[in-house]
Order: C-alpha cells, then sequence, then structure tokens
C-alpha cells in the first residue's frame, strides 16, 4: 500500500511537469500533503502515538491545506497572472522529469544496504530533484516557492525511510518544513506583494556585478 | 550549565530589545549581551572540553571562534550604534530595536553553533542565523533590500534542506554501524563501523549545503548580496563570525571522512570547491565597482584558500584554522570602515570616491592596512598562514593546483588594489567638499586595534593559542 502511495506521488511529479495553470499545482501540492499524511500512517508503525498524531497532523493540517491555502491567498492578492510561464517547452520538462526518475532508479541499484526499502530512497530523490528543476526552469517566483514546496515534500519521504529508528529526526524535517515555508511565505511573500505589484523575477534581478 | 544560561539570556534580551523602545533600555540591554556573551567565553575558556547539556561541548576549535566571536562583537555593536544614530532620519526606535534584536540573536546562535557537538543542533542553530541575518539584510525596507533578503532566505532555505538531507544520510551510515547517538565524537569514534555509500552521499549534500554559509562555490551567491545590502555593521559579522559558521561545521564532517578511506574522495570535492570559489573571486575582484561587494568577494577568495590548506592536510590544516581566525580579525576592520567611506562620498560606486586620504586620514590608514592584510602582504598576519597553506600544496604534490592559485592571486589582488588605490590618491570626478562631514579619528581605533591584533597573533603567538590550534588539528590528524 505505501508503495502505491509513493508511485501516486512520482507519477504527480510527472504531472507536475506538464501543468500550465499555478492552481493546477496547488491541487498536486494539496494532493501530495495527502499522500504524504497516508505514507506516515503506514509506515512510522514503531513511534509513540502523540508523536505520530504530531507528525500525521503536519502533513494533513500544513501541507495539504494550511501552505496550499496561504499560496492561494498569495497568488489572488497579488494578482499573479495564472500560467506558469516555464523557459522550456512542456513536453522538455516531461523528458527531464522522466530523467530525473530514470537516474534515480539507476542511482538506487547501486545500494548494498539491506536496512533500507528502496523505494523510499527512488522517490526522494526524483521528488527532490523536480523541484529543484522546477524552480530552476519556471520565471515566477510564486512557482519558485512550490518548487521549494516539492524539494519539502521529497525531504520528507526520506526522513519516513529513517522514522522508526530515529522518530527525532522526523521532528527535525517537520521543524524545516514549518520554519522554511513561514520564513519564505510568511514574511516575505507579503512584503514582496506590497513593494512588487508584479511578482516576477525580472524585477529582482538588479543585484548583480 | 553556563551554556544554557548563555541561551536563555541571549534570548530574553533579544526579545525585550525586539520589543522596547527606549533608548537607555537599548543601551543597558546591548551592554549586558556583550557581559554575558564575554562571561560565556571566559567560563569555556576555563571549562574546555568539558560537554555541558548533553548536546555541547566546547572543543578547541570552538572555543578559538568563539573568543573570535566575542573580541569581533564587541566593536560590531560599537559601529552598529554610531551607524543608527548617524542614520537618524530613517530610524524609529522600533527598528533600532529589531537591528539589535537581530545582530543579539545573530551573535549567540553563531556563538553556540561553535560550541554544538551534535550535528542536528548545528543545524538548528543554523536555521536561527539564517532568520536573524535576514533581519538584519532588510534593515533598509526598499526593494534592492527585499531583493538581496529573498535571494537569500531562498537559497539557504534550500541549504538547510541539503545539510538535513546530509544528516538523514548519515543517520542511515550510522544505522548500519548500530550506533544511534548522532554527535560528532560518538560519529568519529565508530568511524570504521559506517557505511561508506551512505557516507559518501552525506558528507555530499553537507557540504554543499554548508557552503551557503562558508561563502564557496556552489552557494556563495546569496552570501554576496546579504553582505552588499545588509548595514555595514552587520555585514561584517556575515562576512566573518557567520562564515565561521560554515567553516567549523564542515571542518567537522571532514574530521569524519578523514578517518575512513573516503579521505581521497572528499579531499577532490573540496578542491574542486575551493579553486572555483578562488576562480569567481577573481574573476568579479578585477570588474568590481561596489566596494562592498568587493570585500564581500575577497572572502569568498578566503575561505577557497583555507578549504585548499585543509583539503592539502600537513601543515596546511594548522595554516587554515590560522587563517580562518585571522580572517575573522580582519574583514570586520574592512567593512566597519565602509561606512565612514559612505558618510563621505554618499556612495559605495568606485567611479564616485577617490581621495580618502584628503578627507579622512585615520580612516584611510585602516583601508591600506586592510588591504595590505586582506591581500596577505606581509606584515599582514594572513601572509603567514597563506604561505604555509601555499607551503602544505607543495608537499602533497599538488603543484598544478598551487601555480593556478598563485596566479588568480595576483590577479585578485590586481583588482583589489586598483581599487582600494582609487579610493585613496586618485582625485574624484566631482564632490561637494563643504558637505564632507568630519569624522572623529577615534571611530576608526577598534579597527586599529583588530589589525594590530591580527600581525600581533601571527608574529608573535602567545603559547595558550598555538596550544588550542594544535589541538584542533588533531581532530583530523
Amino acid at each position: 500500500m505505501t508503495d502505491i502511495l509513493l508511485m501516486v506521488l512520482v507519477m504527480s511529479l510527472l504531472y507536475m511537469s506538464i501543468a500550465n495553470r499555478l492552481s493546477t499545482y496547488l491541487r498536486i501540492l494539496v494532493l501530495q500533503g495527502f499522500i504524504l499524511f497516508g505514507a506516515t500512517y503506514l509506515t512510522l508503525t514503531n513511534v509513540n502515538t502523540v508523536n505520530l498524531l504530531l507528525i500525521m497532523l503536519e502533513t494533513i493540517v500544513f501541507k495539504a491545506i494550511a501552505v496550499p491555502w496561504f499560496v492561494n491567498y498569495v497568488i489572488k492578492r497579488n494578482n499573479i497572472t495564472r500560467e506558469a510561464e516555464p523557459y522550456l517547452p512542456y513536453f522538455v520538462s516531461l523528458i527531464i522529469v522522466t530523467l530525473i526518475i530514470v537516474s534515480a532508479f539507476i542511482l538506487s541499484s547501486y545500494i548494498i544496504d539491506k536496512n533500507i526499502d528502496k523505494t523510499y530512497f527512488v522517490v526522494a530523490l526524483s521528488t527532490l530533484f523536480t523541484g529543484l528543476y522546477l524552480i530552476v526552469s519556471r520565471k515566477k517566483i510564486i512557482t519558485h516557492v512550490m518548487g521549494y514546496l516539492v524539494i519539502e515534500n521529497g525531504v520528507f519521504v526520506l526522513s519516513l525511510a529513517v522514522g522508526n529508528e530515529m522518530p527525532m529526526l522526523v521532528n527535525l524535517g517537520i521543524m524545516l518544513d514549518i520554519f522554511a515555508s513561514v520564513l519564505i511565505l510568511g514574511i516575505f511573500f507579503n512584503k514582496i506583494g506590497d513593494v512588487l505589484k508584479d511578482p516576477d523575477v525580472n524585477l529582482l534581478r538588479n543585484l548583480k556585478d | 550549565m553556563m551554556i544554557g544560561i548563555f541561551i536563555i539570556g541571549a534570548f530574553i534580551i533579544s526579545s525585550c530589545l525586539f520589543l522596547n523602545r527606549n533608548t537607555i533600555v537599548n543601551y543597558s540591554l546591548v551592554s549586558i549581551f556583550v557581559v554575558l556573551l564575554l562571561g560565556l567565553g571566559f567560563y569555556e575558556f576555563r571549562h574546555i572540553n568539558i560537554s555541558e547539556l548533553v548536546f555541547f561541548k566546547p572543543d578547541s576549535l570552538g572555543l578559538l571562534l568563539l573568543l573570535a566571536l566575542c573580541i569581533v562583537s564587541v566593536p560590531v555593536l560599537f559601529h552598529g550604534y554610531r551607524y543608527i544614530e548617524k542614520h537618524n532620519a530613517d530610524e524609529t526606535p522600533q527598528s533600532r530595536g529589531l537591528f539589535f534584536a537581530a545582530i543579539v540573536l545573530l551573535i549567540s546562535a553563531c556563538g553556540i553553533a561553535y560550541l554544538s557537538n551534535h550535528i542536528a543542533v548545528t543545524w538548528i542553530f543554523v536555521e536561527i542565523t539564517t532568520l536573524s541575518a535576514s533581519a538584519l539584510i532588510y534593515h533598509h525596507r526598499n526593494i534592492r533590500a527585499l531583493e538581496g533578503v529573498w535571494k537569500y532566505v531562498f537559497i539557504c532555505a534550500i541549504s538547510i534542506t541539503f545539510i538535513y538531507i546530509g544528516i538523514l544520510f548519515l543517520s542511515l551510515a550510522l544505522k548500519q554501524a548500530g550506533v544511534d547517538d548522532m554527535s560528532f565524537d560518538s560519529i568519529r569514534q565508530n568511524y570504521n563501523k559506517l557505511n561508506l555509500f551512505w557516507l559518501k552521499l552525506s558528507f555530499l549534500f553537507i557540504f554543499t549545503g554548508f557552503t551557503a554559509k562558508l561563502g564557496l562555490v556552489p552557494m556563495y551567491t546569496a552570501g554576496i548580496d546579504a553582505k552588499d545590502k545588509a548595514p555595514a555593521p552587520a555585514g561584517a559579522l556575515l562576512a566573518s563570525v557567520l562564515m565561521n559558521v560554515g567553516f567549523i561545521s564542515i571542518y567537522r564532517m571532514y574530521a569524519i571522512m578523514a578517518h575512513t578511506p573516503l579521505r581521497d574522495w572528499a579531499n577532490m570535492i573540496i578542491i574542486i570547491a575551493a579553486l572555483l570559489s578562488v576562480f569567481v573571486a577573481s574573476v568579479y575582484m578585477t570588474r568590481i565597482k561596489n566596494i562592498k561587494r568587493m570585500f564581500a568577494y575577497s572572502g569568498i577568495e578566503h575561505m577557497g584558500l583555507v578549504m585548499l590548506g585543509l583539503a592539502a592536510g600537513g601543515v596546511g590544516v594548522y595554516a587554515a584554522i590560522l587563517h580562518v581566525v585571522l580572517h575573522t580579525l580582519i574583514k570586520p576592520s574592512l567593512f566597519l570602515q565602509y561606512n565612514q567611506i559612505y558618510w563621505v562620498y554618499q556612495s559605495k560606486s568606485m567611479y564616485d570616491v577617490g581621495s580618502y586620504f584628503k578627507y579622512n586620514k585615520a580612516g584611510a590608514i585602516v583601508v591600506l592596512f586592510g588591504f595590505i592584510s586582506a591581500s596577505a602582504m606581509p606584515p599582514s598576519g594572513l601572509f603567514v598562514s597563506e604561505f604555509l597553506i601555499f607551503q602544505s600544496l607543495f608537499e602533497a604534490h599538488y603543484i598544478l593546483i598551487l601555480l593556478s592559485v598563485l596566479l588568480l592571486l595576483t590577479m585578485i589582488i590586481w583588482g583589489f588594489g586598483s581599487n582600494i588605490f582609487k579610493l585613496l590618491f586618485t582625485p574624484p570626478t566631482s564632490i561637494d567638499e563643504s558637505r564632507i562631514p568630519r569624522i572623529s579619528p577615534w571611530e576608526s581605533l577598534p579597527q586599529y586595534v583588530l589589525l594590530a591584533l591580527a600581525v600581533y597573533l601571527a608574529y608573535n603567538p602567545h603559547e595558550m593559542f598555538v596550544t588550542l590550534l594544535q589541538d584542533a588539528v588533531k581532530l583530523i590528524q
């Protein structure tokens, strides 16, 4: 069952690479939040109940509801146009994301470690690098933020792989999620909306040598 | 115990500074913090290598950097006040409170990160440095500052994610060894049981993540914008003590790698990053026209050299640590001097400045000495450490690397020098001399002290200082 959830997560990445509207990205992020909620419940069987509840609360409240809602609010408030505006055609994006996933599989074949389920490793690496790819290949700042959220989801999957032995690390990951998202979204995106009416990266391109 | 008191004390002082609007209270809170910080430095000096609160242990390297932090913090806070006073028109009690609260938080987080013996704890304090640094970078509340802070926060967020991934891989490496204590000491003791594949991945991610703080290729860019846009006293901290956080973390991680068969591989990674950093610095230093960014790129160059020393091994490790300590004293003096330059010319562009000797003698001498120190010409302290780094590269048979670094350094000194001499001696194109403020020579005194201390420590090191350096080297050898 966990495998099915994780595979859906990878498939959502492929969909994300060809998605055109910002609202589609948001829906995929919500879906990923729910997938992580399910995966947490199924994977972390050895963690005490309070901690498990905390982790699941984070996935569902934070990843699936609060952050997408807030990003949506920012998009509405700043009148951001609904296209993602990629630098490359969607077809090329699809190929690149596929290549990322294939290379994650190839890399995982080098692992000689019986303690770890390789599925987590493959899914986490593909999500991570797809997030990085989304950041460099899309024009708007808001899509950079979404790319970062995808990276965070990938990291969360990886932390699940060691979660049963070291629940402390999963909690640290939650701290990272909340800290970085609040810092990036909460404070600065609001400010960017205030100072810049058009949150396009082209306006933030003057600091250079 | 003292660390606990310090963390709680610094947090309370920082929040009080943030909430307080009264000038006198602000002064006294900052003074209390200075006393607390110096107290921490003195206490840890007396209690070296004794674990505190499970996660902290002041080892020699941590202690050295903590003492350097104590020394640098005092002039930085003093100049922070001068900056706020001079910049009075735009400052409100609120913005002043936020400025000092963020500085106090940044200094404390750096200090605690040095002393942390647990990678996850270090990581948490690195996050806090990002938070406080971003408040400092956005101090001016304009669109350029916003751009600087946006880039800094975003790149740092990605970098701490990378470090977190590295920690996860490290935990996988430990899982096979059956170790569940993730303190640096315990990992180093169990180095022969670690799974090398995971350790390799872990080092790669942790190293890449910390380059954002240390200022190396690939993640150095955010730091440059940050040092440019932050007020100069904050820039002085970002360019010295915050870079040291990156250094100490990479050093501790490398200390684990150095005992495993992966040492050569790790050296290769470090050398590639270091060479590219020196290259990037030389490219920008030769054409740069912004004084603050020029100082920032000089930091990139020095950290590249430090990493080369670390990778070369032998005497290079000793030299690298010495270089870091001396750089911590020299770079802030340049950044602190920058404000006076700005008051004279109201610009940080090379095109608008000149004849600085005529307008501010004491300051001009600091700039000249600072240039000599930062470009590692004798009698600069950095000359000693840089010479030892080159010697170690030679002994390790990295001749080609040594030659290319020397070539790049020549270009850097040329670029740096031509800009500094233009600032000091060439008459400016247009300047209204009646509007130039008179700057008291006393304001340059802290910079003189820092520069002189760097020379003194390099040429006549105290026995205690040498022992600490040698102890720190033992982590690797």
